[in-house]
């Protein structure tokens, strides 16, 4: 019987996963939403240069929403990459400043590591608190977030704006993408333009999503997440993963830090002030679920760009303020938490009448049609 | 090391705050053999295991393994593994949200990166060598819980272990899957693999074992060929008593006075989870809903207890009409629910013995009558008292009492609100038989003073020791209600099984 199932089922595909099966949601829907932009705001919507826009402008959140949807699996929390991007982007606009008229690709890389550095050892601290000494993530990352706003504030509470030439060069570049341009009224091809940083944020998001996806590590990080004592039963250092999961989840908001600078080139005691609670929208709207052990980082990415797309729409439309753009995002998250719940409490449904069958074959001939059962003896 | 021996555990001492749960154990398995690990609950056959798989630290003693040189470090269940030991434990231990393959290679090999094609294919041969109904790339929340369990085998199974431990692998297995269990220790055995095999069941152990180790109370009973310790004999060495108890049981049955007044009589009950049925229990009267796991028994006395959402149905207790929606109805009306699951709808983990008896009162009485500390502590003496209550004291949080003694508190939780009815739900399942007993003497004993008691367990011969109805579930249906001289296991089988059964 057990053999027969099984070369029956080999055939057919396995059922999406919950993990897949959340990101598919959010990626149609991002389609639909953008789709009805093109349709019904027009303008800048029909220009692919729009999209470019987006990722131009969200660079840093899909990097940080990176940043939490790995800890996230874990069952953690960060809500300090906020605040490392406003430190890193104080520190390094101070920190190039300071070597003006010097070589722009060496003070260029020199910042680079100074970023990273940052989100280094933010994640170093609070990986070693959360693994090693078993404090809540919450409360972890809630000191961190505060330490890391006061850092900046100590560093200047007046704004820094960047005045390095070889930085600003580097501002200003743009990858041009001429085959998705437009034609401009007067017939010329008007190329759309990628910042370096929606660059940088696109192969984090690719290189993130491999490394959850193919390597032991990140396939730990799952199951960890899935449940922890079970994952240390099954030879997992549990400690060292979720370490590691804070430790990259640092260095990205470091990153994003110094992202957020190509892309806004001052550095501000406010900057990315709440931006750790859209990341966490993106990463919740992206599928990631907050009890662990399902998401991931292509979904976050469309979270991120979920969010971003309203806010274009609301800004675009006559309501524009910030509150409406507040209300919808709070709207679309409460949308996407019903969503999820309603159609995974189908799916355990459907698992668990699933299983029950099963188990009644086990126990039972397979010949008794389900309609019998219904008049038989006392 | 001599040779032939895989494994020797010398003098393995292990205590935790307030208990000694290992006091000087000896330990020694041989290659190719399955050596049965036996002992009640909180006999510390759980904790050696641990000990073993590095889970715990042990406090003294030492442990050898073949190939290993002098004393095998075990810190972490990573280095148990490393070293060739594999276990499956009672409780799942594999990530539900990881495919069947994924939970079968994670936490294993080097290397940073994972070729799943490979693992897949290699998961998929091996399932199906095992005959194990599963595919690699399947999600395993999408499995049974056998199933599960035996992905978990299959993965200890992979791991070319010389040490395999086995803790109650067949809990959650029925009749086929664990003979199919049972060919695959036999294989393994064959490949000179040593097996601990730790079980509840005495049948089984006489099916496959060939050596037994008896704990108790944490300390070495002794090691014994199979053949040479007859059942009856393994049961008092277990128990460290004679199996009087059990065989005066048997002799008693039910023979207090039941009352022609129904206590409780529900009409079309229907919940969320069960289809409608009828059901009555009268004064004094102890009844049980027998049938196959899944068959809906647990949900019927969910839907009479008000735990699952009630969708229909006229309830009368002592004849008067009533309506019972949520569990603190049913505890109004004088019904007690000793729930399936102790661990998730049972015990508060991190509560003491004490605050989990008084729960139930407590609830009753209502949030604005605390009860005092003193007749809090009063309670709960009496009650430690009266069950036998292993604990340290009324202060230890009930997570570190076994399970037998957790079964308890929650019993003396639902005994000291008085009920006029009460719901037992599979109150011996991981219960050493001497609690069994125990709790089923207690259970007549009760209905001697006039309780009226539900009683459910997956062990038919408890259920005909114990009830003097039963009520037999099939597919979530009453199919039909055996009393008096009916009351034997083959009609109950049959009752079971219907019209329609074929020998498979």
């Amino acid at each position: 019987m057990f053999e027969k199932k099984n070369g029956a089922a080999l055939r057919t595909r396995e059922p999406l996963t919950d993990t897949q099966m959340l990101m598919f949601i959010s990626i149609g829907i991002f389609a639909a939403m953008y789709l009805a932009a093109v349709l019904f705001m027009g303008g800048g919507f029909r220009k692919p240069q729009m999209f470019f826009d987006l990722l131009n402008d969200n660079a840093a959140l899909i990097i940080i929403s990176c940043a939490l949807t790995i800890v996230m699996i874990t069952g953690g929390i960060n809500i300090s990459v906020g605040g490392v991007i406003g430190l890193t982007t104080m520190a390094c606009a101070i920190f190039v400043n300071s070597r003006s008229g010097e070589s722009g690709t060496v003070s260029i890389l020199l910042t680079l590591l100074l970023a990273l550095g940052i989100g280094l050892g933010f994640g170093i601290l609070q990986g070693f608190l959360v693994a090693r000494l078993e404090i809540q993530p919450f409360i972890v990352t809630l000191a961190g977030m505060f330490l890391a706003r006061g850092l900046t504030t100590i560093l200047s509470l007046e704004p820094v704006t960047v005045s390095h030439e070889g930085f600003q060069a580097l501002v200003e570049s743009r990858v041009k993408v001429p085959w998705l341009g437009y034609v401009a009224p007067n017939g010329n091809l008007i190329p759309a333009k990628i910042e370096i940083g929606a660059i940088v944020a696109i192969c984090v998001v690719i290189l993130m999503a491999l490394t959850l996806h193919y390597t032991r590590f990140g396939r730990n990080v799952y199951a960890v997440g899935g449940n922890p004592q079970s994952a240390l039963m099954l030879g997992i250092n549990v400690k060292r993963t979720v370490f590691w999961a804070y430790v990259i989840s640092g260095l990205l908001s470091g990153l994003a830090g110094f992202v957020f600078l190509m892309h806004k080139p001052a550095g501000n005691a406010s900057v990315a002030m709440r931006s750790e609670m859209d990341a966490i929208a993106a990463s919740i709207i992206g599928g990631t679920l907050l009890t662990g052990g399902v998401g991931n980082v292509i979904g976050s990415f469309f979270g991120a760009m979920i969010l971003a797309t309203i806010q274009k729409i609301i800004f675009l439309s006559p309501l524009n303020a910030s509150w409406w753009q507040d209300m919808a995002n709070g709207a679309m998250l409460c949308f996407f938490i019903l969503l999820q719940s309603v159609i995974l409490m189908r799916r355990n449904n459907s698992k668990k009448a699933g299983n029950l069958l099963k188990n009644l074959k086990i126990h039972r001939a397979d010949k008794a049609p389900a309609g019998k059962e219904d008049h038989h003896e006392t | 090391m001599e040779d032939g021996i895989v494994l020797t555990m010398r003098g393995i001492c292990k205590a935790f705050p307030g208990v000694k749960a290992l006091n000087n154990v000896d330990f020694t398995l041989r290659k190719g053999e399955i050596h049965a690990l036996m002992g009640e609950n909180g006999a510390g056959k759980s904790t050696l295991i641990k000990v073993l798989t590095g889970v715990y630290e042990k406090d003294a003693g030492s442990i050898a393994i073949e190939g290993c040189d002098g004393e095998a470090k075990i810190h972490s269940p990573q280095q148990a593994q490393d070293i060739g030991i594999s276990t499956v434990y009672q409780e799942i231990t594999l990530c539900p949200n990881l495919t069947v393959a994924e939970n079968m290679f994670i936490g294993r090999g080097k290397g940073a990166i994972v070729h799943w094609k490979e693992y897949e294919k290699r998961a998929d041969e091996i399932l199906k060598s095992l005959g194990i109904p599963a595919r690699a790339n399947q999600e395993l929340s999408r499995c049974s819980l056998a199933v599960q369990q035996m992905v978990a085998i299959a993965r200890a199974v992979d791991m070319n272990c010389k040490v395999l431990i086995l803790d109650e692998p067949t809990s959650s297995l029925d009749d086929k899957e664990v003979a199919r269990l049972f060919q695959l220790m036999r294989d393994l055995k064959a490949k000179g693999v040593g097996i601990i095999f730790v079980t509840h069941f005495l049948e089984q152990v006489y099916q496959v074992s060939d050596r037994i180790t008896v704990l108790r109370n944490g300390e070495l009973v002794g090691e014994y060929e199979v053949e040479k310790l007859p059942q009856v004999e393994l049961v008092a060495k277990m128990m460290g008593k004679s199996l009087d108890d059990l065989a005066e049981l048997e002799r008693i049955g039910q023979k207090g006075a039941v009352s022609d007044n129904c206590v409780y009589e529900a009409a079309a009950l229907s919940s969320s989870e069960c289809r409608p049925f009828d059901f009555h229990i009268r004064g004094g009267e102890v009844n049980g809903f027998t049938g196959l796991l899944g068959s809906g028994r647990s949900e019927s006395v969910r839907a009479i207890f008000g735990a699952d959402r009630v969708t229909g149905g006229k309830v009368r207790v002592r004849g008067k009409d009533v309506r019972i929606n949520k569990p603190h109805d049913a505890m109004k009306n004088g019904i007690g629910y000793l729930p399936e699951d102790r661990k998730r709808d049972g015990i508060i983990a991190d509560l003491s013995v004490r605050d989990n008896i008084i729960l139930a009162l407590q609830v009753i009485q209502g949030m604005n009558h605390p009860i005092s500390r003193a007749k809090a502590e009063a309670f709960a003496d009496e009650y430690i008292a009266a069950l036998q209550i292993k604990t340290a004291s009324q202060d230890t949080p009930i997570k570190s009492l076994s399970g037998g003694n957790q079964q308890k508190v929650i019993l003396a939780r639902w005994l000291l609100t008085h009920p006029q009815y009460l719901i037992l739900d599979e109150p011996t399942r991981g219960i050493d038989v001497g609690t069994k007993a125990e709790i089923q003497k207690l259970v007549l004993k009760l209905a001697e003073e006039g309780m009226s008691i539900t009683f459910i367990s997956s062990e038919v011969e408890e259920m005909l020791r114990t009830c003097s109805r039963l009520i037999v579930m099939r597919d979530r249906k009453i199919v039909g209600e055996l009393s008096g001289d009916d009351l034997t296991q083959a009609q109950v089988m049959k009752t079971i099984a219907g019209g329609e059964q074929t020998d498979e």
